[in-house]
């Protein structure tokens, strides 16, 4: 039995590496053949040109300006919704709230996407007075959303987690609730809450539907998060249905998918190593 | 838990895939003419022309949708693959400019239309309305409706035209998404198949150059070759396809085909 568990933790790992090794292989015929620096620092994503140009720098700035965005918006609401939960809310409340936040992972992304750009995006598009509502803050406003039910529960996790002589202890010396949950509780939870920030990044760089359809996917090098951006996600979906195998533009968007798998990969790892750390 | 599907005499679907644009044109057809051959069996799938492409050079459909020309090089890759591409012409259609009924202007030339697109062009005041940002819309580069207007519109027709989209342009995944954004937005401008065309859009008056007159996109305009956009929508298969997907070209090219062609509003083949 023992061993059956074993194995099957070990196929999961295979599979990881597998898809790695795929990538790379997909991939690497595009690398060998540009320069590395000049793909991830080039201007231009045109790749159906001739000649094409295959310049990863907007796209990885869009993903990067909407998954910070995201993170900003998510990260204080789901902080103060899990600190609620785990220390403020009645008891026989705190599993309602959970399912209700539970319920906001339950909603499709593409769900989501229709309600931003028929809701969100004209919304956006006449409170800021911009010239089109399709802009990476209106795509980060969705991903938060997605993100938020993932970041309170491994933050809840964290702050039940806390040992219960942390808070009995500061109590017993004068300190108020608020004091306790803000200087000693907090604290101490904090390698957990670091974690689930990391997953939620995790959860909104890959995010490909939403973006796809309400980020406006103009291949632009952002400067405000009011313009539209095309992400790594949405460029891969839009652009590998059409893409003849063998040429250029395949591998590069295998390259697309490498740069997205590692840079997830690093985040997931960040999020695992901070997961084990305990403060106490 | 492995799903078998047994044989049971059955032969495979037919596949036709490709074109966003003529997706829905597809599936009627399908309809009516698996109501008249209940035997046979076709899976229309959508995705723009580029997909149907790939899809018939990698030998996973046996009819490709497109709403533009096999490229040279697609071609060449697909004879390098064993596939030799027949066209089939089953339709025209025109690309109508859209803008929201509260956008002033009502008329544009190709060239005016080119400069908008590639970024030339960037306030509505240059071309006669208000002092507003112009928000171009298109499709992604999955559609043959984006490939035909970058040849036809932004290139001018020529191949040799280093003009491309400007950055700026926003790349909508569909036209259903181009028709919503438009709708709602008076500085937008998209393009458009013929037919997406609804009461919430207002089509531009397209001309030539300065010198020609302006003309609307509709059925007459579109086949007496007045109106400048206009493009023909397109059956590829292999060279032997089989007799179940030859028979379905047939009837897209029949008498009722065509009719339902004019149903889906694009613009039938002349001399039926």
């Amino acid at each position: 039995m023992e061993a059956a568990i074993f194995m099957s933790g070990l196929i999961v790992i295979l599979f990881v590496v597998l898809i790695f090794v795929f990538l790379l292989r997909e991939s690497i015929v595009f690398f060998t053949n540009q320069n590395l620096l000049g793909v991830l620092s080039g201007k231009d994503w045109y790749p159906i040109s001739d000649p094409p140009r295959f310049g990863f720098l907007p796209l990885i700035l869009g993903s990067l300006f909407v998954t910070l965005g995201a993170i900003v918006i998510a990260v204080p609401l789901s902080m103060a919704a899990a600190i609620y939960i785990s220390e403020v809310a009645p008891h026989r409340f705190k599993n309602i709230f959970k399912t209700g936040i539970e319920l906001l992972a339950a909603i499709p992304s593409v769900v989501l996407a229709f309600i931003g750009i028929v809701a969100l995006s004209p919304f956006i598009k006449n409170i800021f007075n911009l010239p089109s509502g399709l802009t990476a803050l209106t795509g980060s406003i969705m991903l938060a959303f997605m993100a938020m039910p993932t970041i309170v529960s491994i933050i809840e996790d964290a702050i039940t987690s806390v040992p219960r002589s942390y808070k009995e202890g500061a109590l017993a010396l004068g300190a108020t609730h608020w004091q306790t949950i803000r200087r000693v509780i907090l604290p101490a939870a904090f390698p957990g809450i670091i974690a689930a920030v990391m997953l939620g990044i995790g959860r909104v760089i890959g995010e490909t539907m939403v973006v796809l359809m309400i980020t406006g996917n103009a291949a632009i090098i952002p400067t405000s998060i009011l313009q539209p951006v095309r992400t790594l996600t949405a460029t891969v979906a839009a652009e590998m249905g059409e893409v003849i195998r063998g040429s250029q533009h395949y591998y590069a968007l295998y390259g697309i998918g490498l740069v997205l798998f590692v840079v997830t990969f690093f985040v997931n790892l960040m999020a695992d190593i901070f997961l084990h750390r305990k403060r106490y | 838990m492995l799903f078998i599907s047994a044989g049971c005499g059955r032969t495979k679907a037919v596949q036709l895939k490709g074109s966003d644009t003529m997706v829905n044109l597809g599936e009627a057809w399908t309809e009516k003419f698996m109501e008249e051959n209940p035997s046979i069996a076709i899976a229309v799938t959508g995705g723009g022309s580029g997909t149907g492409i790939a899809a018939l050079i990698n030998r996973t459909t046996d009819i490709a949708m497109t709403s533009r020309e096999m490229q040279e090089k697609e071609i060449k890759l697909a004879n390098q693959n064993g596939v030799y591409p027949r066209e089939i012409k089953v339709a025209n259609d025109g690309i109508a400019l859209v803008v929201s009924p509260q956008n002033p202007i009502s008329k544009l030339t190709l060239k005016q239309l080119s400069d908008i697109f590639s970024g030339k062009i960037t306030n509505w005041k240059e071309v006669g309305g208000e002092d507003k940002r112009i928000v171009a819309l298109s499709r992604d580069r999955n559609s043959g409706t984006h490939v035909f207007f970058l040849e036809n519109v932004v290139k001018l027709g020529n191949k040799k035209n280093k003009e491309e989209f400007a950055k700026e342009v926003l790349m909508m995944p569909s036209s259903q998404a181009i028709v919503e954004e438009v709708a709602g937005n008076s500085e937008a401008v998209g393009y458009i198949g013929l037919g997406y065309l609804n009461k919430r859009l207002k089509s531009i008056a397209v001309a030539k150059d300065s010198a020609s007159p302006f003309i609307l996109p509709g059925d007459e305009s579109v086949t007496n070759g007045s109106y400048p956009i206009a493009r023909g929508l397109y059956l590829y298969t292999d060279r032997n396809p089989g007799i179940d997907a030859t028979n379905f070209i047939d009837f897209a090219l029949s008498k009722e085909g065509q009719q339902i062609v004019k149903q889906m509003d694009f613009v039938p083949l002349k001399n039926l």
